[in-house]
């Protein structure tokens, strides 16, 4: 250890503590009882946008990202573009 | 009345077999009649923690399955008479411990013993959960790290689910016991603090066992350590959390091994 890293260490013990406070946090909301928050969201978003528009299974993704504060949901529909003329 | 304690974990390595030893030695020190079982079905340990794997003859599954009879089964410790343990089978699978089985043998303990000390497996499988299944009282073993943390959590998630006292709408007796803290590292931030862990896992404190070369000693003598060396720091630690388990007010402290000076200095290194 350099004599530089020495003195700018920053302590461990914090970090540990708070990616635990999250990790439980939502592990216990799983043993709660939603097994697969993620998954079930997926398949009702993909139901409500087929009702307007054709998209394949695939083109659908659900992301969630947790934090300390605030968790994030993201949703992202790959709508397929206009049929080109050619094709019909 | 007979109390049965699970003592568990779910990660494995943490100190579970070194606690049941020496918990249960502490007890029985104190004059309690105390049985200790191992449910590592397949890995037994304890018998070698304590001292008594030549005297092995019958086990726990042969009990549960009728082929021996409890007193047989039972191995009465060489130094405390009150002591006793009921070693696993080293041999059969954990899938020959039913419910039924296991019911009756620790109800049959209830009526000779003060003191059941479950020592239950690493992991959430059929012998942990039978380790938990009939205990009135559970001792969550604890290291001050990530992966400790949170598998005693999903522990005490299962103690709250899944044991015979939840399931009849009852709680659990819960208490925590922190083991391998090395108070120097929790001060200088490189380990969690005991008020870290217990705002976490959120279940009382039953005792802190300081981190101790005194351990690996006792049991590489086939002893306790609450007997190989009661007046070591993690001796004195057990022998504290064990009056607590009785219901005693005992001041939480951290006991520390001395050291002379030299000692300090060169004492680690040797080690």
């Amino acid at each position: 250890m350099s004599l530089m890293s020495f003195f700018n260490r920053r302590t461990s013990a914090p970090v540990a503590r708070e990616r635990l406070q999250i990790l439980l946090a939502h592990e216990r909301g799983i043993v709660g009882g939603k097994p697969d928050l993620v998954a079930q969201l997926r398949e009702e978003i993909l139901a409500v946008v087929r009702r307007h528009v054709m998209v394949e299974h695939q083109n659908v993704q659900v992301k969630m990202n947790r934090d300390a504060d605030i968790s994030t949901l993201e949703i992202e529909v790959e709508i397929p573009g206009p049929t080109p003329v050619g094709a019909r | 009345m007979a109390k049965v304690l699970v003592v568990t974990s779910g990660k494995g390595g943490v100190g579970k077999t070194t606690s049941s030893a020496a918990l249960g030695a502490a007890l029985a020190h104190g004059g309690d009649k105390v049985v200790v079982i191992d449910f590592d079905v397949g890995l037994r340990n304890l018998d070698l923690v304590m001292g008594a794997e030549r005297r092995v003859v019958f086990d726990l599954i042969n009990v549960v399955q009728g082929d021996a009879k409890l007193s047989q089964a039972l191995i009465r410790d060489k130094r405390l008479e009150n002591l006793s343990l009921l070693p696993a089978s080293q041999t059969r699978d954990k899938d020959a411990l039913t419910e039924e089985g296991v019911a009756r043998v620790l109800k049959d303990l209830r009526e000779k013993f003060d003191w059941i000390i479950c020592d239950s497996p690493a992991g959430i499988e059929r012998g942990a959960t039978m380790a938990m299944r009939h205990a009135d009282v559970a001792v969550v073993v604890t290291n001050p790290e990530v992966s400790s943390v949170r598998d005693s959590d999903r522990i005490i998630g299962l103690l709250d689910s899944k044991t015979e006292k939840a399931e009849n709408g009852d709680r659990i007796e819960k208490h925590l016991l922190l083991t391998r803290y090395d108070p120097a590292r929790a001060e200088r931030g490189e380990m969690l603090k005991v008020e870290d862990v217990l705002e976490i896992l959120s279940i009382p404190l039953i005792g802190i066992i300081p981190e101790s070369e005194e351990v690996l000693r006792a049991s590489n003598m086939g002893s306790p350590v609450t007997l190989n060396n009661p007046s070591s720091a993690p001796g004195r630690a057990y022998f504290d959390a064990a009056r607590r388990l009785k219901g005693e007010t005992v001041e939480l402290t951290i006991p520390s091994d001395k050291r002379s000076l030299l000692g300090k200095l060169f004492g680690r290194r040797a080690a």
